[in-house]
Formats: structure tokens, C-alpha cells, sequence
């Protein structure tokens, strides 16, 4: 990709929600600067003449509003604690269920809910929904409309994994993890990619490429907010509501491994964990049982450069 | 009386009781709802979030505690966390002449009212010459100055034992419900004590309301968040305890933060106002016979806790002594005499199972002694001991709680400490007697008139010599039983003919 083709396309995947008038003065001064991708845009905004083009194009939809269970030709479940009994592999403690306690709609919302309850030999129960062999995508942009639980322990999450990871196993099918929330950190979310060389407990002491966010004078349990991804070649950016706060490219120091984004359609997960490696178990002070609403999950094609001259 | 607390927090199984500790509410703690004038011009208050930043806000006064050390207040221009000045507070030694109760405490109030509802958080910035623990501190306290309002410490706010360290930390005391301070003069207030006997000092800073926006997840509870039984009765008013109400809030650590909060942050209900009334104090007014669900809601969310009471009529008091010549009678216990100094209705030996003490029914009314577990207890007077040589009887009420069965039995003991006038030393002298099951009635009330000379059976302590030894130094009286658990007892005094 030459630098032309490269300026173009960053161009345009910055939607109108990123651009931020109280910035623009700041901007104009990073404009001349290639590197600085996400800031050009924010100024070139300004001017009449310039398209910017969102990924618009809807390729799966839910907005949850019949009461009952998920509907089966858009997710499926996990059940249980994992191919080898030991929490998915995070040591989390929850058992998977598909019962209405754990996951139903109703009034407009997916509602999982973890509760703590002795069942099948874990102590607490939750719910992990997935579109693994229903609906899966290369590219595009994926977001979800939800509203977190809180409390130590709490581990909810709206992800991504390479929809060849039976033949590709993990971590070299990839993982987008578009939103996790510790649930003792009420204010804070976070973004991360999984690869080869790149991944979460990585004896050789990697990590997986990961960005925080933290809301100001808000909190993610309170209210909804928007999680989403903008995906691309040789780019994944992430958002909050109306705020993109990374992007991670293959060039990026946090990715020390192969980019494993471009090599085939992924799959969605929505799930809400109990402990695990992620921030832990629940303590004393941990209420039960908890939520995690999720008011709609919409995906849009991928709409290649869309440059607009 | 100081047992309330304890009533409440250790025994459930007190049930008659529970509730029932006091009566006769003052006018000014019944506030009558009034309809609002559509004429009536609301006061504007103002809004002012800082309470000290780096000297006194404007209108805040500095009012201590009547027998706190009065200037433990001082502004620091030397320690401070920002800018150029803080709070600090020298909390008196044990025994600190100038400190006459030997703590130290304040109120700020601003009596101009501020509206604080669009804060959601007191906070501040707080560093200690050691780790200590703050006793109580928050906002809400007005020493009943607050010119807008009939309630004293309308809104008051209370964090317990906050733990403070060396090093300056950012504190945050939620506001239970923030829409409720539109006239607030409470802007601060602790107490404080020595910790270990030891005094020191700690510095607040930068302190100020804040509208932080991630104090959420609210989970108010009454009762302590317990669902309580308990048996009321008809004119017997209650109230329900302020110890037991708190609303949690998390914090933008993730960490919950409980505060008591004062009644009028709540909104009490009964599930039969024709059973028992409770005002928005708390205070429950027993009328009917039925039973009646309190329960309560903060700011819109249900409080945790509830407490189901039954009323049965009205409590029967045990049978009004006899007037009596002074010079006749050594009461210990009754509302009928005047009585000695009793250093406490249950001394909590080793080995004692029994709970309970003297409990106000009806205040400076009616009291009475309750004891639950009971295996052994004692009622100990001994600053100073009695002299009971001129009297010839022992006169005590007892209601049994519970069914009587053949077996049954209760012991009454009477201890003389001797010429020593205290416990041991060889002069010990004690005598007991038994009640059985023919003597004892379930439910009701029985007067036994014993005479000294009768209590003539070893103690369960060994003691002997009583019922014919001098009785000079009388210094306890005892009840025990192996079989009954639940007593009520009332007048226990000395008399002779």
C-alpha cells in the first residue's frame, strides 16, 4: 500500500462520532503529520469538501426485543466450565447454562445474569452466547450497546475468535476482545488483541496487545455505553460511545507477533464470567446476583476504501 | 440505660422487646406534613461546594463538642496537601485535663444552608501522625441550629472507625441521597478519641463537596439489612434503631462504602397502619392487634432488612409493689422505690450463657430485666454493698417465656461479700432457694415474698452461711436454672414488715 492509499484509506474510517470541535485547534497542528492517523482526520473534517464514510451496511442485527430466549438463528451457547473443566481455560468459576436464570430478554435487553449458586459442582452460574457457525465476518464494524455489572470478580465481556480456530487453535486463529470490564473497576474498560507470540498467560512473558479506557465522572455500571470495533486490513480500532481510543495496526510495539486479523472471518462472544485470571474472584463484598444488559449487537459490512474521489 | 445497643445487635430472641424502647415522642420529633402555600417563596440557597479549602469557607463556623478538647481545632499553614493551609486536629491523651470527656469533636455548620443536591460525595484529603481510626466522621450535624428545618441532625451522615494512614490520601463520604440536602448547614463534622490511650494528630484537606459521578450502585438497609420477628404491643411506642440504618454505596475503587444515615433519609412503611403506625423518624406506634411489615426505601430502592411485628394487646406490667415506709424496703430493681446503685443486671461471668439486662419499656416509666439463655446471671450492687441486716425479706416478680414443664426449675441466689465488701477473701457468705415447676406460671407474672432466712441451700459458686449470717455487705442476686431459658423479672428489692 503505497503512503497515498494509506492516508486515504485512515481517512476515512473516522466516523463523524470521533470528531470533537473542541480539538480541532490542537488537531490542525498534528494535521501534517502522517503518523498521527487518527488526528489528520479530525481536522480535514472540518473542511466542507471531505466524505467521511462509516462501515453503514448491516450484515447481523439484534436488538433483543422479543421476550425469551436468544433467538437460535442468530447464537448459540456454551455450556458447562470449558473443554477441560477448568474455567475456559481462565480458571473462572462460573458453570455455562442456557436457563432463563442465566440468560433471557426481556424488555428490550439480553439480561445475562451470574448468580452465585451451587450448580454442577461450580459455585456460581452465568452465560456465554456465541454466533461461532452462525454468523461470522472478516472486516467491518462490530458494536454493542450495553450496560456492565460491577463488583470484584465480575469479568463481562463482548469478544471475538477466529472462526477457524478448531483447525487453528488458539492462539494463532486470533482474538479481538472488543470490550472487557474488571468489576472492581467500575470506570475502566478495556481493548485487546490475542496472537501468536501475543496472548494472555504466555509463559514467555508476552502479553496480549491491550488499551484501557477510563470513563470521567461515569462508571460503565450505571448506564449504557457503546463497545465497539472498526476492522480492517492491517488495522482494528477501538471505541467507547463516541470515542476512539486505539488503534492497533501490525506495526504497533504492543503486537509482537504475526497480525492474525487478516486471515478469515471471526465470530462473535457475549459472556459475563465469575473470577478467573482476569481480575480474580469475588470477595465478600461482591453483590449477587449481577447483570449485564446488552440492548442491541449490530455488525456492518466492511466497505473496502470507500474513497470518496 | 445503656443496653440498648446491645439489645439490638446481639439478640434477636429478646423479641418482646426489640423494638419497644421508648415512648412518649416529643412534639417536635412527631413533624407534622403541612401543605405548601402555592404562595409561598422558597429560599434560594446557595450552592458552594467547598467546605475548607484553604480557610474557612463562606459562613462556616466552628463549634465543638460540649466536653471535647475544645481547641483541638487549628489551621496548619505548615502541613498541608495543597495550596496554603489545612485542618488539623490534635486528639487529646487519655486524661488530658482539657479535654474534659477526653475526646476531641466538632460541627462546621454554615446556618446560611447551602443546596448541596447536586453533589453526590463529601471528600477530602487526610493524613495522620499514625495509622488511626477515625471514631465518626461525616456531615449533617447542626446541634439542631438549622433554621429551615424542626429536625435536629436532620440529615446526618456518619462514617465509622475511617481508617487513616501517614500518608495523604483522597477520602470520599457519599451522600445517601443527594436530593434531600437542598438547606443543608451540616458540612462537616467528626469525634475523635485517643487511640490506645495515646493522642495524635491528623490534617484534612481540600475539603469539599463533589458531584463525582461514579458513586453508584446504591443498597440502603434498616435493621442492619436483617429481617427481624419481634412482638410489639398496643400503646407501647418504639422506634427503629438509627444504629441499623446505612445505605452502601461503591465507589469509584470499586470499593463499597456504608455510612449511617440519618431516619429522614428514609421513607419507612407498614405493611397495616392499623396494626402499627412508623412515622418518618422511625418511630412505630403500635394500634391493633395483627400483624404489621416495616420496611423502608431510600431514595427510591428498598432498603434491605424488615421487621414483622405481632401485636397481641397491650404488655402486662408486673403487679405494682405496695407503698412502703422508706426505711423499709431496699429496692435494687423497680419503678416502684427509690433504688441503690446496681453496677450492672448481668456481669457476663465465664461460663454464662445468659444474654439480656434491664430494659426501659416506657421511658423513665416502666422498666424491667429480660434474660434470654439464662443458665446462670447475676445482678451485682456493689459500689457499695448493701446493708440488708435490718430486712427480713426479698421480694422479686418473675414472668416465665415459655412452657413449664414437671422438671422445671428456677434457683435464686443471694451473695454477701463479706466484711471485705468484695468478692472472695474467705468472708463470703451465700444461701439459695428453689422454685419448682409448681411455683412457676408460663406467660404470667409471680410475686414471691421470700424470707432471708430461707435461702438456706448452697450456691452453685459453694457458698454458704447466708439465710443466718450477718447480711451486711449484700452484694449480688442471682437467678439460675438448668431448664428455663426465658424470664422476665421486676422488682427486686429488700423489705421488711
Amino acid at each position: 500500500m503505497n503512503q497515498k492509499n494509506k492516508l486515504q484509506m485512515k481517512k476515512q474510517l473516522i466516523p463523524p462520532r470521533y470528531m470533537d470541535t473542541n480539538k480541532t485547534t490542537f488537531l490542525i497542528a498534528k494535521c501534517l503529520l502522517l503518523t498521527a492517523v487518527f488526528l489528520v482526520n479530525f481536522s480535514c473534517a472540518v473542511d466542507d469538501t471531505q466524505t467521511v464514510v462509516n462501515f453503514t451496511e448491516l450484515t447481523f442485527q439484534d436488538e433483543f426485543d422479543v421476550d425469551g430466549p436468544p433467538d437460535p438463528s442468530k447464537w448459540t451457547f456454551d455450556i458447562g466450565r470449558g473443554p477441560g473443566n477448568d474455567g475456559w481455560g481462565n480458571q473462572e468459576l462460573q458453570y455455562y447454562t442456557d436457563r432463563e436464570e442465566n440468560v433471557t430478554i426481556n424488555n428490550g435487553y439480553l439480561i445475562i445474569t451470574a448468580r452465585s449458586e451451587s450448580f454442577q459442582g461450580a459455585s456460581y452460574t452465568s452465560a456465554r452466547l456465541l454466533t461461532k457457525g452462525v454468523f461470522e465476518q472478516q472486516y467491518g464494524r462490530f458494536e454493542a450497546r450495553m450496560r456492565l455489572p460491577y463488583g470484584k470478580g465480575m469479568w463481562p465481556a463482548f469478544w471475538m475468535l477466529g472462526a477457524d480456530i478448531d483447525t487453528n487453535p488458539w492462539p494463532g486463529c486470533g482474538e479481538i476482545d472488543i470490550m472487557e470490564n474488571k468489576g472492581r473497576t467500575p470506570t475502566i474498560v478495556s481493548g485487546a488483541l490475542h496472537g501468536p507470540g501475543y496472548w494472555g498467560g504466555n509463559p514467555e512473558g508476552s502479553n496480549p496487545a491491550s488499551k484501557e479506557y477510563e470513563l470521567t465522572n461515569d462508571r460503565f455500571d450505571t448506564g449504557f455505553h457503546i463497545f465497539g470495533i472498526e476492522w480492517g486490513p492491517q488495522y482494528i480500532n477501538l471505541y467507547v460511545d463516541d470515542v476512539l481510543y486505539k488503534q492497533f495496526n501490525p506495526e504497533d510495539e504492543a503486537v509482537t507477533g504475526p497480525w492474525a486479523f487478516d486471515q478469515g472471518p471471526f465470530f462473535m462472544l457475549l459472556n459475563l464470567a465469575v473470577g478467573g485470571n482476569f481480575d480474580g474472584p469475588p470477595n465478600a463484598e461482591t453483590v449477587f446476583p449481577q447483570t449485564m444488559l446488552v440492548d442491541y449487537v449490530r455488525v456492518y459490512e466492511y466497505n473496502e476504501y470507500n474513497v470518496q474521489n | 440505660m445503656k443496653n440498648r445497643k446491645f439489645i439490638y445487635l446481639r439478640s434477636t430472641l429478646l423479641l418482646s422487646f426489640v423494638l419497644i424502647l421508648f415512648s412518649g415522642c416529643d412534639d417536635d420529633t412527631w413533624p407534622l406534613s403541612r401543605e405548601v402555600s402555592d404562595e409561598i417563596d422558597f429560599a434560594k440557597f446557595g450552592n458552594n461546594p467547598e467546605v475548607f479549602i484553604d480557610g474557612f469557607s463562606g459562613g462556616l463556623e466552628y463549634l465543638p463538642f460540649e466536653g471535647s478538647k475544645l481547641d483541638a481545632f487549628s489551621v496548619d499553614t505548615e502541613v498541608k496537601y495543597a495550596g496554603t493551609a489545612s485542618m488539623r486536629f490534635d486528639i487529646p491523651n487519655f486524661g488530658d485535663p482539657d479535654a474534659e470527656l477526653g475526646f476531641a469533636g466538632a460541627i462546621f455548620p454554615d446556618y446560611g444552608g447551602r443546596d448541596l443536591s447536586g453533589y453526590d460525595a463529601l471528600t477530602f484529603w487526610a493524613k495522620a501522625t499514625k495509622a488511626a481510626t477515625i471514631n465518626q466522621i461525616g456531615f449533617g450535624s447542626d446541634f439542631g441550629d438549622n433554621v429551615y428545618r424542626d429536625i435536629k441532625d436532620q440529615y446526618l451522615v456518619t462514617k465509622q472507625n475511617l481508617r487513616i494512614s501517614t500518608g495523604w490520601t483522597k477520602y470520599i463520604i457519599p451522600i445517601p441521597d443527594p436530593s434531600k440536602l437542598v438547606n443543608e448547614s451540616g458540612m462537616f463534622w467528626y469525634a475523635e478519641g485517643p487511640e490506645n490511650g495515646d493522642g495524635y494528630t491528623f490534617w484534612i484537606d481540600e475539603l469539599k463537596f463533589e458531584k463525582l459521578g461514579t458513586v453508584a450502585q446504591p443498597r440502603p438497609a434498616i435493621f442492619e439489612g436483617e429481617d427481624l420477628e419481634a412482638q410489639a404491643f398496643i400503646g407501647i411506642q418504639g422506634k427503629i434503631p438509627d444504629e441499623g440504618l446505612t445505605q452502601t454505596l461503591n465507589l469509584p475503587s470499586g470499593n463499597n462504602e456504608t455510612v449511617l444515615a440519618a431516619p429522614s433519609y428514609f421513607t419507612f412503611s407498614s405493611s397495616n397502619v392499623e396494626v402499627v403506625r412508623v412515622n418518618q423518624l422511625g418511630f412505630l406506634s403500635p394500634v391493633g392487634v395483627g400483624t404489621a411489615e416495616i420496611t423502608a426505601t431510600l431514595g427510591g430502592v428498598k432498603a434491605k432488612g424488615s421487621a414483622l411485628l405481632e401485636v397481641s394487646g397491650g404488655f402486662e406490667f408486673a403487679p405494682v409493689p405496695p407503698a412502703r415506709d422508706p426505711a423499709t424496703v431496699i429496692s435494687i430493681f423497680s419503678d416502684a422505690y427509690a433504688n441503690v446503685l446496681v453496677d450492672n443486671y448481668n456481669g457476663f461471668f465465664g461460663g454464662q450463657t445468659t444474654i439480656g439486662g434491664a430494659i426501659e419499656i416506657i421511658e423513665d416509666v416502666e422498666n424491667i430485666i429480660v434474660y434470654e439463655n439464662l443458665n446462670f446471671v447475676a445482678t451485682s450492687f456493689t459500689n457499695p454493698t448493701v446493708d440488708a441486716s435490718g430486712m427480713t425479706f426479698l421480694h422479686v416478680d418473675i414472668r416465665t417465656e415459655e412452657t413449664i414443664d414437671p422438671g422445671d426449675s428456677i434457683i435464686l441466689e443471694l451473695i454477701d461479700f463479706g466484711p471485705d465488701s468484695v468478692f472472695g477473701g474467705g468472708d463470703d457468705t451465700g444461701g439459695g432457694i428453689t422454685f419448682t415447676s409448681g411455683d412457676l406460671e408460663s406467660g404470667a407474672w409471680i410475686s414471691l415474698d421470700i424470707p432471708l432466712v430461707n435461702f438456706t441451700n448452697n450456691t452453685g459458686g459453694g457458698l454458704s452461711g447466708f439465710a443466718n449470717g450477718a447480711k451486711t455487705n449484700v452484694a449480688q442476686v442471682v437467678f439460675a436454672s438448668g431448664t428455663i431459658s426465658s424470664i422476665v423479672v421486676d422488682n427486686i428489692y429488700f423489705y421488711t414488715e
